[in-house]
Formats: structure tokens, C-alpha cells, sequence
């Protein structure tokens, strides 16, 4: 039974939230029921706490103790945003299609370089025309509904897209939505971006939150993505440069079709606080899910991937593979929930969270759920969190290798392992580049 | 070449090595043989530089040098190998690029050059072969999924590449069959040289049938009780340990 929350006074951000609605709701353009009754949702709930078990280890209420103001989508000279985009660069022949301050930016964007087949359209102005098809599919399948921090993205969606693959289509070139913040002053976005790929199509797709320099930014994105019977999307998130102090929270919301096959990767290579949450649902039979993520960490970091994968099918697979490097005093969650409804017989699903302490003053947070009304079905889970292994730092030593460069072998190979899921080669070169910097980087410190 | 003086080691309150001289000369072979439980590991593991032991009292010599100061890394650059008796796995870690890692850090270490990418596989191709090495097994991780003799095999590898002063052979027969056993011992024949010694530590005379050592030292309770020539061997396997763990009692 739940008991009622005890009545509490909100917070200067929860305010300054709810203000943020009443002040700029004229220029929030449609769907105004739908924000009026997230922000209704939103006033009940206030930002959870640990008292919310989905947050439990993120203590949002906490974390963001200012809620910084949107901006408007011109602050920034489109010069100065150009050079800012060059540092989002990892993939060089993709589309991509850039969000600044939360507005789509066609300007910033290649459309030429759209494939043929993809689509792209401004979520703000499909709202304003009322596009039912854009409403309907706005909130997914109602996964993530009573997520306080799906309501405020609901209710204050500035922009974003709508990308629409026809059903067919092989897109011969990734997309890379790049949701950049002009950066200087702390200020927040908030993006809701829609991805609607046909049946038989597949597509690449790349997300990145971006800031055009170390400011202390707070980003609220929500990308619904739908997959259509038989097609395939590959799917890369990360966060890039952004202050110690920033606020990063993503929401996937995710539906597959029958046939279909989804993979998805986060990779995370230090932000302030970056919590990544995955609502998934497997809709049609025989369709594969495989989500992965790798987090480096220093410093106060904190990085939370919370899944919530609901086999509402028979005959699926799903894979969760999640890594961790947790350096310092930084905080690693994991909270994987794996729902296999009454009828879902024979579903596959794996789900493991690995984590390497190198700080004495990290920590790792694990919670693994399973939750299984089918009887017919293979489900497991496994968590680890450890530390480099002395017996293997000595075998390299004697050797010859020295111990720090020992160290950061152990580290990339762990760290290759998650990203080996990364099926774009040039992503996949890039991270470990990546990767490779932060561990120089633990060296020299 | 190697030059063990009265040394004491102890692993907690436990006394695992008391009072051990060993002198191991320039191209010599020595055998170490003895029961189980009585150090043969530990000496191996204290001349490799592994952590965990504490020795409170003796000198290891390499050339001369005292080592015991210098961590398990310079130990090894300093020439001393040791083939481990369970070589750990590392997973994610290419064979080859561990390779490459290990001869880059030593030619580092010692002033010289790092190899060129295709001299460095010419070199370990030609290596590998001669230990009947499968090329994809060096494309895989580190000793991962590899049968016992695979990994025995990747040690020998790894001591052919690095070209050691000192090899210490720590129960390199365990678990291996005849004919991986004859692979493994041809490929410590082949490097034996008047510059590069070896300390082979074994239970059973079986492996020194293959690689024919010098001088044989018997090993119990920590100390060496015995010493003498290939035909100490023989006689242990006739008489067994007993009377020399009763001797040192």
C-alpha cells in the first residue's frame, strides 16, 4: 500500500519550475492540454526524492537546488554556434540536424544531406498545427507517465523533431541530432524529439547534449522513438563537455514492432550529474533489444542508467549490458527492471552491470529487478563491482609494463568490452579515443 | 647470474622461507624440486617482485644487484622472467597487443627502440610457429578460453620474445600431456645460451627427462636440503621426499 506523502513546501526550483510554465506558456506553442496535465501531474509530484523509489539513488530534489531559465532560441549568433557544434563532431558523414537552446535550428542543420526516404520537421511547429499523428504518438505508450521528469518535459517542450523514416528505407547515412546549449550563464533546456521509423526501414541514429563551453547547464531531453515490424535501428547517446555542475536527464521512450531489432548505447565520458533512463517496450514478437552504456567517471560525477524493459510479447530477446569506471568520489546507479508480462512466454532477456572502483571515496549503487508473471521463459541478472585485479597488474609487471600503464590496459580493455556493442565504426573508434583520453588524463593527475 | 643469500620470507605470521642460499650460475640450469607446501612457489614469486611477501631478512642478487628493492616492472627489465604455474587471463586484452606492450616497455626501459610494427609480427610469427602457436590464438585475449598447454605455451612464447637473463619455470609441466610437454621443453632447449639462466621448479623428474638440468637442488621446509648433479633426480624418484622433510624436522 502507499501511504500519502506527507505535505511538503517546494523548493526554490520547484517554483521557479512551475513559474517557468506560468510565465512562458504563451510562447510554449500547442498541445496545451497535454503540458496544462503534465504540469498538473508535475505540481503533485515536485521533483523526486529518495522517497521515490525509480530515484532513489539520484536525489533530484537535492541536486538541482536553482532551476536555471530557459533562453530564447537567438541568444546565440549562428557564428558562434557553428563553432561551438565542432566540438559535438564524431561522426563525419552524418546528417545532422542541431537543436540550439531547445529550438530546432534548420540553419545549423544539413538537411541537404538528408537521405532519401528521412524527413525532418520542427516538433513545435507540428504542435501549433495541431498534427494529430505528432500528438498521439508524443507519449510514446504512456511508459515513464508518473516520471516527474518526463511531466516537465511534457509540459515544457520548447522544440525539437520529427524524423520520419518511410517504411523501406534504408538510410544510406547516420542522423545525429545534436542538442547543443549556448553555454555562459547557467540556463536549461528542454527538447522532446520524435523518431518514427517505418516498417522494413533501418536507420542509424546518433543523440548528443552538448554545451558550447564547461557552463553549468541543465538539459531535459525526451526522444520517442517507435520501430516499426522489421526494421532496425541502431541508436548511440552521449553527453560531451559540458561543467561540473550541469544537469543532464534524457528519457528514451522506446516501442518495438515484430521482427524488429533495436541497439542502443550510451556512452558518458564525465558529465556533472547525467541520469539516463529507458523506458522500453518489446510490442511485436521475435524482436531483439540490446541496450549498453559505458560511464568514466571522476571527481563528484554521477551517472544513473535506470531501464525499465516490459516484454509485453511473446518470443523476444532482450540484452543489458552496462559498464562502469568510477574514479575518485563519483557515483555510479544502476537500476535495471526487466517486466516479462503473463503471455510473454518465452522470452530471452539478460541484464548485467559491471563496475570498476578505482576512488576509495566512489561508490556504486545496483538494483536489478526482474519482474515475471510468464512461467516459460529464460531471465537473469548479474551485478559486479570490484577493483583492478592485483594478480593481473602483476602478471603485466612482469612483463616488463609498468604499473599505471598495466592499470590503464586492464581499464580499456574493460572499458572496450561495453564498447565493442557500438556497430559504426567510426563512433566506436572515437570513444575509444575517447577513453583513452580520460585515462591519460587519470595518469597525469 | 643469480645469487640467493640466506633469505627469510613471511607471508603474514606464517614463515615460509627460512634462511634459502641458492647461487645459480651464468648458462646454468638448476632444478628446484621438493614436496608441496614447502616454498618453491614463494621463492619464485619473492626473485618476481610480487607483493604480499614479506621478507625480513636476505639479499637476492641478479648481476650482482640486489633486486629486492625494485619493483615487479624494473625486475623484469632488469632481465629476471618468470613463467607463471596458473598465467592469469586477461579478458579484452589482444595477445598481441599485450605483446607488443611487454617488448616496447622492456627495449623502453633499456634505452633502446621501440620494434616496427612488421618486425615486431615477422618476430613473434617466426616465435610462435616454432611453438606450434596458432596465429588466431594471438588475435584472441590473453590467455582467455586457452587450454592448460595453450597457456604453458604462450609463457615459453612470451620468454622467447623477451629474451630474459634469468627464467624461472614455476611448475611449467603441471597439466600438460607428452606431446605438449615436448613442445614446451624444445622451446626452452632452444634458448638455452651461455648468457641466460633458468631456475626450473618442478615436483616430478619427468620434465627434466626433456630439459636436462645441471645442477639439482632439493627444496623442504624452506630452505635447499640438498644439492647435486641430474642424478639427484633420479634418486628422489625412487626414494620420495620423505627423508628430506624429516632431515630439515
Amino acid at each position: 500500500m502507499n501511504k500519502p506523502l506527507p505535505i511538503r513546501t517546494r523548493t526554490e526550483a520547484e517554483e521557479a519550475l512551475v513559474a517557468t510554465f506560468d510565465s512562458a506558456s504563451s510562447n510554449l506553442r500547442g498541445a496545451s492540454d497535454l503540458r496544462a496535465a503534465a504540469m498538473a501531474r508535475f505540481v503533485k509530484s515536485g521533483l523526486p526524492d529518495r522517497r521515490v523509489e525509480s530515484w532513489h539513488y539520484t536525489d533530484l530534489r537535492s541536486i538541482l537546488r536553482r532551476a536555471a531559465p530557459v533562453r530564447p532560441g537567438d541568444f546565440m549568433p549562428v557564428e558562434r554556434a557553428r563553432a561551438g557544434l565542432a566540438s559535438a563532431e564524431a561522426q563525419t558523414h552524418a546528417a545532422r540536424i542541431v537543436m540550439l537552446d531547445g529550438i530546432y535550428r534548420p540553419d545549423l542543420s544539413d538537411l541537404a544531406l538528408l537521405p532519401a526516404g528521412v524527413t525532418v520537421a520542427s516538433l513545435a511547429d507540428a504542435l501549433a498545427e495541431g498534427d494529430a499523428e505528432a500528438l498521439g504518438a508524443l507519449t510514446g505508450e504512456g511508459q515513464g507517465a508518473d516520471d516527474p521528469v518526463v511531466s516537465l518535459n511534457t509540459a515544457l517542450m520548447q522544440d525539437g523533431v520529427i524524423v520520419r523514416v518511410a517504411a523501406g528505407v534504408e538510410a544510406a547515412r547516420p542522423i545525429a541530432i545534436a542538442n547543443i546549449m549556448s553555454g555562459g550563464a547557467p540556463h536549461a533546456a528542454f527538447v522532446r524529439s520524435l523518431v518514427m521509423v517505418g516498417d522494413g526501414a533501418k536507420l542509424r541514429l546518433t543523440e548528443t547534449t552538448a554545451a558550447c563551453d564547461e557552463s553549468e547547464t541543465q538539459v531535459n531531453e525526451a526522444l520517442v522513438l517507435r520501430i516499426g515490424d522489421n526494421a532496425r535501428v541502431d541508436y548511440v547517446s552521449r553527453v560531451v563537455r559540458q561543467g561540473a555542475g550541469a544537469i543532464s536527464l534524457h528519457t528514451l521512450l522506446a516501442t518495438l514492432g515484430a521482427g524488429s531489432e533495436f541497439n542502443g548505447f550510451s556512452f558518458n565520458p564525465g558529465v556533472g550529474v547525467d541520469r539516463r533512463q529507458m523506458f522500453v517496450r518489446l510490442n511485436g514478437r521475435n524482436s531483439t533489444l540490446n541496450l549498453g552504456g559505458l560511464s568514466l567517471l571522476r571527481g563528484r560525477q554521477h551517472a544513473d542508467s535506470t531501464l525499465v524493459v516490459d516484454h509485453a510479447v511473446p518470443d523476444c530477446r532482450s540484452r543489458e549490458f552496462f559498464r562502469y569506471i568510477l574514479d575518485d568520489e563519483s557515483t555510479g546507479v544502476f537500476q535495471g527492471k526487466v517486466v516479462v508480462r503473463q503471455h510473454a512466454q518465452k522470452t530471452d532477456g539478460a541484464m548485467k552491470s559491471q563496475a570498476i572502483m578505482l576512488g576509495d571515496g566512489a561508490s556504486m549503487n545496483n538494483k536489478p529487478e526482474l519482474e515475471i508473471f510468464a512461467d516459460d521463459v529464460v531471465c537473469g541478472h548479474g551485478a559486479t563491482v570490484g577493483q583492478l585485479d592485483d594478480d593481473q597488474i602483476f602478471y603485466l609487471q612482469a612483463r616488463g609494463i609498468p604499473k599505471p600503464e598495466a592499470e590503464s590496459l586492464l581499464l580499456e580493455a574493460f572499458a572496450y568490452e561495453a564498447l565493442e556493442l557500438i556497430a559504426d565504426e567510426q563512433l566506436r573508434a572515437r570513444f575509444i579515443e575517447q577513453t583513452g583520453e580520460w585515462l591519460a588524463a587519470r595518469g597525469a593527475a | 647470474m643469480l645469487e640467493v643469500r640466506n633469505l627469510h620470507v613471511s607471508v603474514g605470521d606464517r614463515k615460509i622461507l627460512d634462511g634459502l642460499n641458492l647461487t645459480v650460475k651464468d648458462g646454468e640450469v638448476a632444478a628446484i624440486m621438493g614436496p608441496n607446501g614447502t616454498g618453491k612457489s614463494t621463492l619464485s614469486y619473492v626473485i618476481a617482485g610480487r607483493d604480499g611477501y614479506d621478507v625480513t631478512e636476505g639479499e637476492v642478487l641478479v648481476d650482482g644487484v640486489n633486486i629486492l628493492d625494485m619493483d615487479a616492472t624494473e625486475r623484469a627489465n632488469a632481465g629476471v622472467f618468470l613463467a607463471f604455474q596458473y598465467p592469469m587471463e586477461i579478458p579484452g586484452v589482444a595477445t598481441m597487443t599485450f605483446l607488443k606492450a611487454a617488448l616496447n616497455a622492456q627495449a623502453r626501459a633499456r634505452g633502446g627502440k621501440e620494434l616496427q610494427t612488421p618486425d615486431f609480427m615477422k618476430k613473434v610469427r617466426e616465435a610462435s610457429q616454432k611453438l606450434q602457436i596458432p596465429q588466431d590464438m594471438l588475435k584472441r585475449a590473453l590467455n582467455v578460453g586457452f587450454s592448460g598447454g595453450e597457456k604453458k605455451r604462450m609463457e615459453i612464447l612470451q620468454m622467447a620474445l623477451l629474451q630474459p637473463k634469468l627464467a624461472i619455470l614455476d611448475e611449467t609441466d603441471s597439466g600438460l600431456d607428452i606431446d605438449a610437454l615436448r613442445i614446451v621443453a624444445d622451446g626452452v632447449n632452444a634458448l638455452r645460451a651461455q648468457e641466460r639462466s633458468f631456475l626450473v621448479i618442478t615436483h616430478y623428474q619427468r620434465l627434466l627427462d626433456y630439459i636436462k638440468p645441471d645442477t639439482v637442488h632439493v627444496m623442504a621446509r624452506g630452505r635447499i636440503a640438498k644439492t647435486g648433479g641430474p642424478e639427484l633426480a633420479h634418486e628422489l624418484e625412487k626414494t620420495g621426499y620423505a627423508g628430506f622433510v624429516g632431515e630439515a624436522a
